[in-house]
């Protein structure tokens, strides 16, 4: 496996518990009450800020755990990875225009921004199955 | 639309070649990761134009030695 891949699977991994967690966390304290009310600003922004500092720390133990892997990257690494970049863009793009117009309806801000927060995560999921598929078989010839 | 690539190569036959040259011995000397070698010589990936040349100075032979596409009259029966 190489460098790049390695990452790849550490942040779709680490997207995809993050948004677990948040969204647990939201569940939790909703109890029967409307989610609109449920206060949500800090939860979504100590697992965004979690999220990134635990990719951080697994990137780094992982070149401490491995101090002899190649950190060799390459055309096909940088091909897959934009390849990656682009499918996930969709969803960044879906998000943007779906809180643009519940804004524009005056829809709660809890939606707004749990829309946009859930678009990342998608988007970053997409990104990182994209790669790490590719990775496995072959890159599309257009 | 996605297709599969039809470059073939020879490069497998080329490494045994000279000296059963291991994938990681070869991709140490083109510069890409053995991962990546492995992709080109199974035909999952086609390389650049600049792979392709040093591939191919590696094992001192012309590209074509290393590299076919197939030729459209060859493929209609």
């Amino acid at each position: 496996m190489t460098h790049w891949e390695k990452r790849s699977w550490i942040r779709l991994v680490v997207a995809a518990l993050g948004y677990a967690a948040y969204l647990t966390l939201i569940l939790s304290r909703a109890d029967e009450r409307p989610l609109a009310t449920v206060p949500y600003a800090a939860a979504l922004l100590w697992t965004v800020g979690a999220a990134i500092v635990a990719s951080i720390l697994a990137e780094v133990g992982m070149a401490a755990g491995t101090p002899r892997a190649s950190r060799l990257t390459d055309d096909r690494d940088r091909e897959i990875g934009r390849l990656g970049d682009h499918v996930g863009q969709s969803f960044v793009v879906a998000g943007a225009v779906g809180a643009m117009l519940m804004a524009m309806a005056d829809w709660d801000h809890f939606w707004i921004a749990n829309l946009i927060y859930l678009c990342f995560v998608l988007a970053a999921i997409l990104t990182g199955v994209t790669k790490v598929v590719v990775y496995r078989r072959s890159l599309p010839e257009w | 639309m996605v297709k599969p690539t039809r470059v073939t190569n020879s490069i497998r036959a080329l490494r045994f070649a000279s000296g059963e040259m291991t994938q990681a011995d070869l991709a140490d000397r083109v510069g890409v990761t053995r991962q990546t070698l492995i992709a080109i010589e199974q035909g999952r990936y086609s390389p650049s134009l600049e792979t392709a040349f040093r591939i191919a100075r590696v094992f001192g032979v012309p590209l074509d030695d290393v590299f076919q596409y197939p030729d459209p009259a060859e493929e209609k029966p």
